[in-house]
């Protein structure tokens, strides 16, 4: 069980950063939590028509981060006002979804996926996570260059006939997975910290891009690792104490940063 | 200051094929009311343009139209003999954007910045090749950064910033390029790296260069043709025939773009 466990934090500990890494560049820091909101209106639809709460939410969380992403390109609305829209639809929606089958109290079995559990995970929903960790990692290291190119600076981008619409739309799909792929994990109101936090600290501590990436991956994977094994001696929730120890890794950076500002930029 | 008529400038030879960019009695405006009208504008290869004209005047979206963000109202434009919608080979054009919107949260090094000028021209799939990484020393060189290649650019100064993404430009060996007002506030040792580096380009690779910008003393001897703007095309000839109606790029720094205030 703790093997099971740890499989799947770690998978999460890397795949989140890895993706966040370009959310943090685009400045859409935010959207992995206004994804997830989304995603709880799966949740509550699934458990409303007994259909596996994954798949719905799945279902939702792709057409949320598309929708956010359409608004956001076409300037219809600014990137943190489409994230908002969304979001609380979303949530209002999971809400009423959620109490629609329990005589208009919000039922207890979807309260499970907003802090996760993922002691709860079984091998099927390890192998799951695993295989869309996989797809992730492929799917962001095949694209990460043009990625790069599109997260810096999208009217250039644009005007050098680089495909922005279509890699922003699959940036926002794999938003999706991620989050739901975390939502058994850490839950979806944690999920996003593991996509930001340790992306916050590597950008502290890398000198290039291609440096933030990986730092951001070792630091949520060690993040992941240290959580679970806290949360089980402390006996307390495995999502909280996996983003509180990505939280210390930042507070520790930065302080040490700030105090020792060369040794740690490693000189030239 | 009045309006200056436009004098009619002979046709120039062109060295190879037609215009690198043409547009045509262009219109284009906002819930309609009309930015620019009847614009006509054209860089040949090997051709060295300035595009000035007061704030408002109309470039941003004249430059947005050219390299087709926008679809012209009114008339047309060719890049490459194409309409911009038809231009595939986008890597021929570089682009030079006035604020890259850089957000400084994530470190990235000058070479990161400028290796994304060669994803285009390889097929953004397919990994760097040694021609990549070879243009993008050159790049690098022709702008004097090579020895900033690894610094994260956020640690540069304003004017080697804008070098790097100059060098982003040229890493795909464009036939035109494009700059939106690349030299504001830049200081002198990067105005003439970005003057011998334009230069370069002509020079060597026979491209067209349309820079917009206030600043041209570092370019002055070189500019072919200052295009004035100000909604409409209000002059379109070489640099010496501005000078003549009394409009120094040159001398006096402040000479054009007080003038181009008078135009209000």
């Amino acid at each position: 069980m703790m093997m099971r466990a740890l499989l799947a934090c770690v998978a999460v500990g890397i795949f989140a950063p890895m993706i966040g890494t370009f959310l943090v560049q685009k400045r859409l820091s935010l959207v992995g939590d206004g994804v997830g909101h989304v995603a709880f209106a799966g949740i509550g639809a699934g458990l409303l028509t007994g259909i596996w709460p994954v798949w719905t939410a799945l279902a939702f969380a792709v057409v949320g981060a598309v929708g956010v992403e359409l608004l956001r390109a076409k300037k219809k609305a600014s990137g943190d006002l489409a994230l908002a829209l969304f979001f609380y639809t979303g949530i209002a929606l999971g809400a009423v979804f959620a109490s629609r089958i329990n005589g208009g109290k919000i039922d207890f079995e979807s309260t499970k996926y907003l802090f996760g559990d993922p002691y709860a995970v079984g091998w099927g929903g390890v192998l799951a996570v695993l295989a869309l960790g996989v797809i992730i990692t492929a799917g962001i290291l095949g694209l990460r260059k043009v990625l790069f190119a599109i997260v810096t600076d999208e009217d250039w981008a644009r005007v050098s006939g680089l495909p922005v619409g279509p890699t922003n739309l699959v940036l926002a799909a794999v938003t999706a997975g991620v989050v739901v792929a975390g939502m058994r994990v850490v839950g979806i109101l944690l999920i996003a910290a593991l996509m930001v936090l340790p992306v916050a600290s590597a950008q502290l501590i890398a000198r290039s891009f291609r440096g933030t990436l990986w730092t951001a991956v070792a630091i949520g994977a060690v993040a992941a690792a240290t959580g679970l094994g806290a949360g089980r001696a402390f006996r307390v929730s495995p999502g909280g104490a996996i983003v509180l120890v990505a939280a210390v890794v930042f507070a520790v950076v930065a302080v040490a940063k700030r105090t020792a500002p060369r040794s740690l930029a490693g000189g030239q | 200051m009045g309006i200056i008529p436009i004098p009619t400038v002979e046709p120039r030879p062109q060295p190879q094929g037609g215009p690198l960019l043409e547009a045509v009695h262009v219109g284009f405006g906002y819930n309609r009311t009309p930015v620019i009208e009847d614009v006509s504008l054209t860089v040949n290869p090997g051709e060295f343009v300035a595009l000035v004209g007061p704030n408002g005047s109309g470039k941003s979206t004249l430059l947005k139209v050219l390299l087709g963000v926008f679809a012209p109202q009114a008339g047309s434009v060719r890049l490459f003999g194409r309409s911009p919608e038809d231009f595939q080979e986008r890597w021929r054009l570089g682009y030079v954007p006035q604020r890259p919107t850089l957000a400084s949260e994530v470190p990235a090094t000058v070479e990161e910045i400028v290796a994304a000028g060669r994803l285009k021209q390889r097929g953004w799939w397919r990994p760097s090749s040694p021609a990549d990484r070879e243009a993008v020393r050159h790049a690098l060189e022709s702008v004097g950064l090579a020895e900033m290649a690894g610094r994260p650019i956020n640690e540069l100064s304003g004017g080697q910033q804008q070098r790097a993404f100059i060098a982003r430009a040229f890493a795909s060996e464009p036939s035109l390029l494009v700059l939106d007002e690349p030299v504001a506030g830049v200081d002198g040792e990067s105005q003439h790296r970005f003057r011998d580096s334009l230069v370069h380009l002509i020079h060597e690779h026979g491209s067209g260069v349309l820079l917009v910008s206030h600043e041209l003393s570092a370019v002055a001897k070189d500019l072919d043709r200052v295009v004035v703007l100000k909604g409409k095309v209000l002059f379109d000839g070489p640099p010496d025939e501005l000078a003549a109606t009394g409009v120094s790029l040159g001398i006096h720094r402040e000479d054009l773009p007080l003038w181009l205030e008078g135009l209000r």
